[in-house]
């Protein structure tokens, strides 16, 4: 936290936080209090804009994986497999059987290592007090230790399937690059089983900690299948009894841009309402598809019904570590490779096709045109951060007069914890946050 | 677990105290700071060396300057970012840029071959409240840079690497040879040679170990331009086994596109398109 300093301008209380830490991008948080009432709340995302949706147009279809990677260092698989999926149906290219549960394995090495992350190193010093992972390490070893250990595990993963954890150079439209060897495949099992365990014993810890209270009313959004927890595939489905198909996301989700943010807001239409996507919307939207081990021990940390408090989302990414661990053994033991290749032959036509998939964050939706030559006429790319920016300023809203109550750090540390609890990941934000409170 | 990269484990010299390390962010995926925390992941004992006076990404700790070695991730996109990194600049002894971004202005700096208020336009409605230069450019461009590192991501092992050799006063173990050398090192086999697919190994300078050719495809130059290249004599072979230039522009003007010898390229092969790509 960089304190810009707390006090009273001209009649009006200030509390103010020049740029928000433990959040993976930058941005900041403005709340300004008159006579009590909150009167603005604002996400100021002033990460630089990077332009994504407009470089992608001319290039060839085939680097758009390697490309969209880039937008996010933390989530690059979630980038990579949405846009391939999209392209894939676009060309109408159906990969190799072996290809859809290699993919599922990549991605709960992502969900792994992006939640570890959070919940250990950005999430739970807050509620332990301490100011990074790093300091809280010194008097909780074994847990930091235990994070890192969950964390080197998803990245393994994703090093045996992807190659590399940061920015995977395996994953192609078609499939991969390369068959991985199916004993390296196998072999993540027994560390997937030790990551099962620590998952399991981080949901209880995290299920007892103390946490605010704090229950809006929120519509929740998340892709539902019938047969799997969501990850790859799926209809797009709401708390409030939307289904939908990826294809048409825009007749229910439209972007809008506000002056104080470089990320658009994303709200459900009719009516610009905010909306939640992320581990907590998926834990209450499809925990009867949580893998047996995760969906009880969900159910024993209170999440056996739908969870209204933003605050708890840290036991929803505890459940779904577990979940992508349990669902990542039973992947990688049945793995081996397919008959027709790893990567399917690209036709040469032109096309347009849209996906969605559950990045660690949430919802991502990516739509591509081409020409029958291959290059991108256009893209579009809604990260999950931007559909979550305005549900973060309700609840802050609604968590204001609490927080207000507080003295200024109090206040402060409160709305940061409240935005940390959505994992904001502001580089996503393609098209994020710095916190400060102005009060008489 | 606790050894440092370089067989250290810790019993050297102890330093009279840890190096004051903070860290930035500009423009970037923060898929290099995920590195450096990866990095303390693998390597604890770091910590005996180092410490994060400034690290927003992970901390909430802020201590003012000066600080011993400056990070810098991310390349320089906005107004403000000439003016902070001008101020980071002038807080930090040893001022160390990594990644793609921080070296040659990253995959965002496609922007620089087209006009900005286009790219605004395209994405944003109301294109007035973004602020955004005409250019995203590495970090030397605007001041000294006393260290390198380069990758997309930084490899993790090379950047503990960096990190212990300046709290030990050592030079760090960057190698200056091509991902052609560590394939041929690595008993890979050439796809280009044996598949006629175009790839920047010869030219790209090492540090991932050869990772994309050992997937069986094609280096796209991600580490940026090894310390001698010749980019044309290698596109002109290409180009005479049968690579379209249309083939071979986007794959030089890609993640380290605006790195010299990759833009000089790029813009001599762009001057004279040849035939466009299948």
């Amino acid at each position: 936290m960089s304190d810009d300093g707390a006090g009273s301008v001209r009649g009006i209380r200030t509390i103010a936080v020049g740029a928000l830490s433990r959040v993976e991008g930058e941005g900041a948080l403005r709340v300004r209090v008159v006579d009590g009432r909150a009167e603005i709340v604002e996400f100021n995302i002033y990460e630089p804009p990077r332009f994504f949706e407009k470089f992608l147009v001319g290039r060839p279809l085939a680097e758009v994986p390697d490309l969209v990677a880039r937008i996010c260092g933390i989530c690059p698989v979630a980038y990579q497999l949405t846009a391939c999926r999209a392209l894939e149906k676009a060309l109408v290219v159906e990969p190799d059987p072996a290809v859809a549960p290699l993919r599922r394995l990549l991605y709960c090495g992502e969900w792994i290592q992006s939640h570890a992350l959070h919940v250990h190193l950005l999430h739970l010093p807050d509620f332990l007090g301490y100011e990074s992972g790093f300091a809280m390490a010194a008097d909780h070893p074994a847990l930091v230790e235990a994070g890192f250990r969950m964390k080197a595990l998803g990245n393994r993963v994703m090093e045996v399937v992807g190659g590399r954890a940061v920015h995977p150079v395996n994953v192609a439209v078609g499939g991969f690059h390369r068959w991985p060897e199916a004993a390296a495949v196998r072999g993540l099992v027994p560390d997937l089983e030790r990551g099962l365990g620590d998952a399991l014993e981080l949901v209880s810890r995290v299920a007892d900690l103390p946490f605010p209270t704090l229950a809006p009313e929120a519509e929740e959004v998340a892709l539902a299948h019938p047969d799997e927890y969501p990850i790859l595939e799926g209809r797009i489905a709401s708390s409030a009894g939307l289904v939908a198909d990826v294809d048409d996301f825009r007749a229910h989700f439209a972007e809008r841009q506000v002056p104080w943010s470089t990320a658009l807001h994303c709200l459900r239409e009719p009516g610009g309402t905010p909306y939640r996507v992320g581990a907590l919307a998926r834990v209450n939207l499809c925990r009867d598809r949580l893998p047996p081990r995760a969906a009880r021990a969900a159910a024993a940390a209170g999440l056996g019904r739908p969870e209204r408090n933003p605050f708890r989302s840290i036991v929803a990414r505890a459940v779904e570590i577990a979940a992508a661990c349990e669902e990542g053994m039973a992947l990688a033991a049945a793995w081996d490779r397919g008959t027709r290749g790893p990567c399917a032959a690209l036709p040469a036509r032109a096309g347009a096709g849209a996906h969605a998939t559950e990045a660690p964050r949430g919802l991502l939706w990516h739509r591509y045109a081409f020409d029958a030559a291959g290059r991108i006429e256009a893209a579009a790319i809604v990260p999950p951060t931007s559909q979550n920016q305005a549900r973060i300023e309700a609840d802050l809203r609604a968590g204001l007069p609490e927080a207000l109550a507080m003295d200024d750090a109090g206040a402060t540390l409160r709305c940061e914890q409240l935005v940390r609890s959505y994992d904001p990941c502001i580089s996503c934000a393609t098209h994020f946050l710095t916190v400060r409170i102005d009060r008489p | 677990m606790s050894t440092l990269p370089d067989g250290d484990h810790g019993a050297g010299p102890v330093p009279a105290r840890r190096l004051r390390v903070a860290v930035w962010k500009f423009a970037s995926c923060d898929g290099c700071q995920l590195q450096l925390l990866d990095a303390v992941g693998r390597w604890p004992a770091l910590l005996g060396r180092i410490e994060f006076v400034q690290f927003l990404e992970a901390s909430s700790r802020v201590e003012p300057g000066p600080y011993d070695v400056g990070i810098v991730e991310g390349s320089v996109s906005t107004p403000q970012d000439v003016v902070r990194i001008r101020e980071v600049r002038r807080q930090c002894r040893f001022l160390l840029t990594i990644g793609a971004c921080a070296t040659s202005g990253g995959i965002q700096a496609l922007r620089n071959w087209g006009r900005v208020e286009d790219f605004v336009a395209a994405v944003y409605a109301s294109p007035d409240t973004i602020e955004a230069l005409a250019t995203s450019t590495g970090i030397a461009e605007h001041v000294p840079v006393d260290f390198e590192l380069r990758g997309c991501p930084v490899d993790t092992a090379q950047l503990a690497d960096v990190l212990v050799a300046l709290a030990t006063g050592r030079t760090p173990r960057v190698p200056s040879t091509s991902v052609c050398a560590e394939c041929k090192a690595a008993g890979v086999v050439c796809v280009a040679v044996t598949r006629g697919i175009p790839c920047l190994g010869p030219v790209t300078q090492a540090g991932c170990g050869a990772l994309c050719p050992a997937h069986g495809r094609e280096c796209f130059g991600c580490f940026g331009p090894a310390e001698a290249t010749n980019l044309p004599a290698l596109s002109a072979h290409y180009e005479a086994t049968g690579t379209p230039r249309g083939r071979l522009l986007p794959l030089v003007r890609g993640i380290c596109g605006w790195a010299p010898a990759f833009r000089a390229e790029a813009e001599r092969l762009a001057d004279a398109p040849g035939e466009p790509a299948p």
